[in-house]
């Protein structure tokens, strides 16, 4: 931790990257805009203790150190609906000064996505300021015979049993991507956390589950090294251009594309690979979003972006974030915009065959 | 230690568990470096800050860990992990400890842990035995506190596997154990205590179902969608009728002379029942170490168990002090029982562990079999400080507890707006939204009908806190096992169990209308008329729910339409004993009928009408302009009070929410007015 660190080394860390970062962004944007005596009010639609608000109260402080002006910056929870109502008042009520912030998580997205009446609110009424990717993997008991990722073929005609926290959260990813895959899988819902799916699995009560990458580096990989798990893939990432890639995590295991073609020797293309994609863009890559109203002026968000760009060479930054963060980087600018884009868009003929498929196979009617 | 039944790959723990024994004296040495760290100035004095935080949000009704970490959370930042955990520690440990301040002085659950403990710790403040109610619940506070420090300095590194023993039917037994606590609860009339129950376990049932996410019994608003929270519930059917009845009086809540005996007595009356004290603090520690059941239920179950164990004497429901000593000892102890699942598995067992899990966290420490690997020494003082935070918390409340007894002599109608603007700025910290304080009081005027007609509410509260869960683990059960899950071991030990507890809770009945009981209710047709509309009006929530569920599918349907048929038979049952049984029959009951004009009462709906124009005001001005005209209005107009300390009580009051909403960074929920012109905080 940051005890472990010499304060003049650290200070001397800071400044180094501070100044590579100051050369690289726009200095105008800098000097114009200060929220000097400013309480910014960062919402977060979830209630305490949660992962969002964790993620938003480990990134207030470094916040309110470097952007211009020094304000105090605040988490304010507005739970509620599953994070649609906290994201409802803040479309109705933000202004585009900078001062409120609103932060949301694939939970947000996915009612969006799916259409959900009591969504009120419109991604295209927003600016993303920064994105925060996560990733995870999805393993097996070795009771299946699977022994390597190679042999996730064994799984085809096997009855596969995941513990779900429901078919519309954030475990609509796993759904579609078994679906997609052929596999024989049932969703029992009703659990509360993926902590919850990971100790059905050790209890044997299910034999596929999946955990964001912090979670499995400390939870089951004590139990792959064990032999009582298997890693069968890891989501992926999305590079530059929004291409599946390995995720940087896990580079030795193969990403869901790749396991889709070992399991149906299909290329990973269709329309149920399209379905997973979007929402898998949505719940991944693009889980945790920092946005303001689309009318707020370049050069807040401009300070805003270099406010987190420069929080990242901040070594009290870097010794905590693993365990907020996981391994990844959160990311400003076009490659925000991207994964904003991926995560927030979905054709209207594949969102129509979600919600069928949702209401035939699993009786999901939404809003009623 | 070996699991007796079919795990697909659990074999390993059985292993780890063998490979765990041969460690003890590595893990002593471990335990021992880990309380001499603990033991400098700077730590100690990180505690004493988390110690007092917890203690403060511990006090105010409605705020829990929760609010306390927001308000720790810029301290953690550059602070070393022990000084960190032990703050953390300190604030999440002391809280069941200073929750039984309003529990007991006031009749409003100080936090969801201490709801039991209203029964009798009230009672006792009425009869002016406030500190003595007070010290026995801070003393098994701590008796309950060390116990589960203790338990989990020796559990911790064998608790894995254990907790894996539970699956979702064993689960599911237990939710069925916690719900034969009904059968103490059910007060004089079993049909009645079921009824209640089933209102509960609908009431619960409101929102997503676990199964299928439909949503229940919603009639469109938004609100419902999530059901309603624990917090509103709890104040709407305790705290609610208490002070509505309090403020029909106009006397003081102690109805005694003095305070009677102080501490002393309390401490004594806690060596009398030392051993019901640990027998409660063991079942608090197990529940709290059993990832899922959650900590609502612990109080009750504590307390039922100190129901159906007394054999000298019951005064269970107007004032046993066994019936403090019990729920306290073993919400105290759970934190150390829930603090396995939280660090073992990341999950947490309890409201407060969800934050503490937070805190982790935030701290660069990541929950899993590490905590009793390599991090064992960080497990150590997270122990430690447990145990030495619930002293220090225990010790702070006893000082305390003496003087803040004598709020108890302070004239009710003074300190009613005071409590009206607790009770709703503790009810909108469950959503922050206005329907918080609907909900309340809906739920208020239920609850006081229900007190007026001898109908149990610790019995709905307990199907209320029950009935997601059960629902959930029933269904998860099913699928995971089959039908085939009665046959598990774990399931038919606990059906036994609670058996055992449905036998003898129907011998000892909690009797919570006290002296009114014996009156005899309802001699003339025109005189029980009110009661049997209360309870028709019940029966056609019932039908109501039913309609509701048969809307759904099979898997959404199938729990509320169960308890809405049982609720119907009760309801059968009841209506006929209600209108055609000879008076002074047990299941007839109405306080009113005990009121005579020579009581000097003031009308029954009279505290209700005051929290109703509160709610109504918010609802105009937002909560906090309407609290401005709340206050001298009551203390004017209802209070008469002179005009000076009613100023004066309006800008305490006033300093004090503003105080603490700037703390918590909290917005109060808009009404009209800022729905239209835009207002400066706090009034936006």
């Amino acid at each position: 931790m940051s005890k472990n660190l010499g304060i003049t080394r650290r200070t001397g860390l800071a400044m180094a990257l501070w100044t590579g970062v100051a050369l690289t962004l726009p200095m105008s944007a800098q000097a114009s805009v200060s929220f000097e005596g400013e309480t910014i009010e960062w919402i977060i639609p979830f209630s305490p203790g949660g992962g969002s608000d964790t993620w938003a109260r480990f990134n207030a402080p470094f916040l309110q150190k470097y952007l211009p002006g020094n304000p105090t910056v605040v988490v304010v929870n507005e739970p509620g609906g599953g994070s649609t109502k906290g994201a409802n008042l803040y479309a109705a009520r933000a202004k585009p000064d900078g001062l409120q912030l609103l932060g949301t998580s694939g939970s947000t997205q996915f009612p969006y996505l799916l259409n959900d009446p009591r969504v009120r609110y419109d991604y295209q009424d927003w600016k993303v300021v920064m994105a925060s990717p996560t990733g995870g993997v999805v393993y097996t008991t070795p009771a299946t015979g699977v022994t390597a990722p190679e042999e996730i073929g064994k799984l085809a005609d096997q009855k596969l049993t995941y513990a779900s926290q429901g078919a519309t959260s954030l475990d609509l990813v796993p759904l579609l991507a078994f679906e997609a895959m052929g596999l024989d899988a049932r969703h029992v819902f009703g659990f509360q956390g993926r902590s919850d799916g990971r100790i059905a699995f050790e209890r044997g009560e299910v034999n596929i589950d999946y955990q964001t990458s912090s979670a499995y580096i400390s939870n089951v990989q004590p139990l792959v090294e064990a032999g009582q798990a298997v890693p069968l893939f890891s989501w992926g990432a999305l590079d530059e251009d929004g291409v599946l890639v390995r995720d940087p995590t896990f580079p030795d295991l193969p990403h869901f594309g790749e396991a889709y073609e070992t399991l149906t020797g299909q290329p990973a293309e269709g329309p149920e690979f399209d379905a997973y994609f979007a929402f898998f863009a949505a719940g991944f890559p693009a889980q945790k979003l920092v946005v303001v109203p689309s009318e707020t002026p370049d050069e807040i968000v401009a300070a805003y972006e270099a406010a987190f760009e420069a929080m990242k060479a901040d070594p009290e930054y870097q010794s905590a974030k693993e365990a907020v963060l996981g391994t990844y980087e959160q990311v400003t600018g076009p490659q925000a915009q991207t994964l904003f884009e991926r995560g927030t868009t979905i054709a209207p003929e594949l969102r129509d065959q979600v919600v069928e498929m949702l209401a035939g196979e699993y009786g999901v009617r939404l809003g009623e | 230690m070996r699991l007796s039944y079919p795990i697909a790959h659990g074999g390993g723990d059985g292993r780890r568990l063998v490979a765990a024994i041969p460690r003890i004296a590595a893990v002593a040495d471990t335990l021992i470096n880990a309380l001499a760290t603990l033991l400098t100035f700077q730590h100690m004095l990180y505690m004493l800050l988390g110690v007092s935080v917890g203690l403060t949000v511990g006090v105010i009704p409605g705020l829990g860990g929760i609010a306390g970490l927001s308000l720790l959370v810029p301290f953690l930042y550059g602070m070393d992990e022990v000084s960190a955990l032990a703050m953390l520690i300190g604030l999440v440990a002391v809280i069941p400890t200073s929750d039984t301040f309003s529990s007991v002085l006031m009749g409003i659950p100080g936090s969801s842990a201490s709801q039991a403990t209203v029964l009798d710790g009230f009672p006792l403040a009425r009869q002016g035995q406030a500190a003595r109610a007070l010290s026995a619940a801070f003393v098994s506070s701590m008796l309950g506190g060390l116990f589960g420090a203790l338990v989990l300095t020796g559990f911790v590194v064998i608790a894995r596997p254990l907790i894996l023993m539970f699956g979702s039917a064993e689960l599911f037994m237990l939710t069925l154990f916690g719900l034969s606590m009904v059968a103490v609860l059910a007060g004089r009339s079993l049909a009645k205590g079921l009824a209640a129950c089933v209102v509960g376990l609908l009431i619960g049932s409101i929102g997503g179902s676990p199964a299928t996410g439909e949503f229940r019994m919603i009639m469109g608003f938004d609100y419902l969608y999530d059901g309603i929270p624990l917090v509103v519930v709890g104040l709407g059917f305790f705290a609610i009728p208490e002070i509505a009845d309090l403020l029909r009086r106009n006397a003081a809540i102690a109805e005694g002379s003095a305070l009677g005996s102080g501490w002393g007595q309390g401490l004594r009356d806690w060596w009398r029942n030392v051993f019901l004290s640990l027998r409660c603090s063991g079942l608090g520690c197990m529940i709290g170490a059993i990832p899922g059941l959650g900590g609502s239920v612990v109080d009750w179950i504590a307390y039922g168990h100190a129901v159906q164990s007394t054999k000298t004497d019951p005064k269970f429901g107007q004032g046993d002090i066994r019936g403090v000593v019990a729920p306290e000892s073993a919400n105290n102890a759970m934190q150390g029982g829930a603090l396995l699942p939280t660090m073992l598995f990341g999950i947490p067992g309890s409201g407060s562990m969800a934050v503490f899990l937070g805190g982790m966290v935030l701290l660069g420490i990541e929950p899993g079999p590490a905590m009793v690997g390599a991090d064992l020494d960080i497990t150590y003082s997270v122990i430690w400080s447990l145990a030495i935070a619930n002293v220090m918390g225990a010790g702070i409340c006893l000082m305390l507890a003496q003087p803040i007894a004598r709020l108890t002599r302070v004239p009710f109608q003074v300190l009613a707006p005071f409590m009206i603007a607790l009770i709703c700025f503790a009810a909108f910290q469950a959503t922050r939204d206005l329907a918080d304080l609907v909900a309340l009081l809906a739920l208020g005027v239920l609850g006081v009908l229900m007190k007026r007609f001898g109908w149990p509410r610790p019995a709905l509260l307990i199907g209320y806190v029950l009935a997601p869960q059960a629902e959930t683990y029933f269904y998860q059960a099913v699928q995971f096992y089959d039908w085939g899950f009665v046959t598990r071991p774990g399931v038919i030990i606990l059906a036994l169990l609670t058996v055992a507890s449905v036998v003898l809770g129907l011998r000892n009945r909690v009797d919570e209308t006290g002296s009114a009981g014996s009156v005899e209710a309802g001699g003339t047709d025109r005189q029980r008329l009110p009661q049997v509309l209360f309870a028709v009006a019940i029966g056609l929530f019932f039908l109501w729910a039913l309609r509701d569920a048969l809307g759904h599918s099979f898997l959404g349907m199938i729990f509320p339409a169960s308890a809405a048929v049982i609720g119907l038979a009760m309801i059968a049952l009841l209506l006929p004993q209600l209108v055609t049984a000879a008076p002074g029959h047990k299941a007839r009951f109405d306080a009113e009928l005990a009121v005579t004009p020579d009581q000097g009462l003031a009308g029954m709906w009279g505290g209700i009408g005051w929290i109703a124009a509160l709610v109504a005001g918010s609802a105009v001005l937002g909560f906090y302009a309407a609290l401005l005209l709340f206050f001298p209005a009551f203390l004017l107009l209802r209070a008469r009070t002179r005009l000076v300390p009613a100023a004066l009580m309006t800008a305490s009051a006033a300093g004090v929410v503003l105080l603490l909403a700037w703390a918590l960074s909290l917005n109060f929920p808009y009404g009209l007015a800022q729905e239209h012109m835009a207002l400066p905080w706090p009034f936006s």
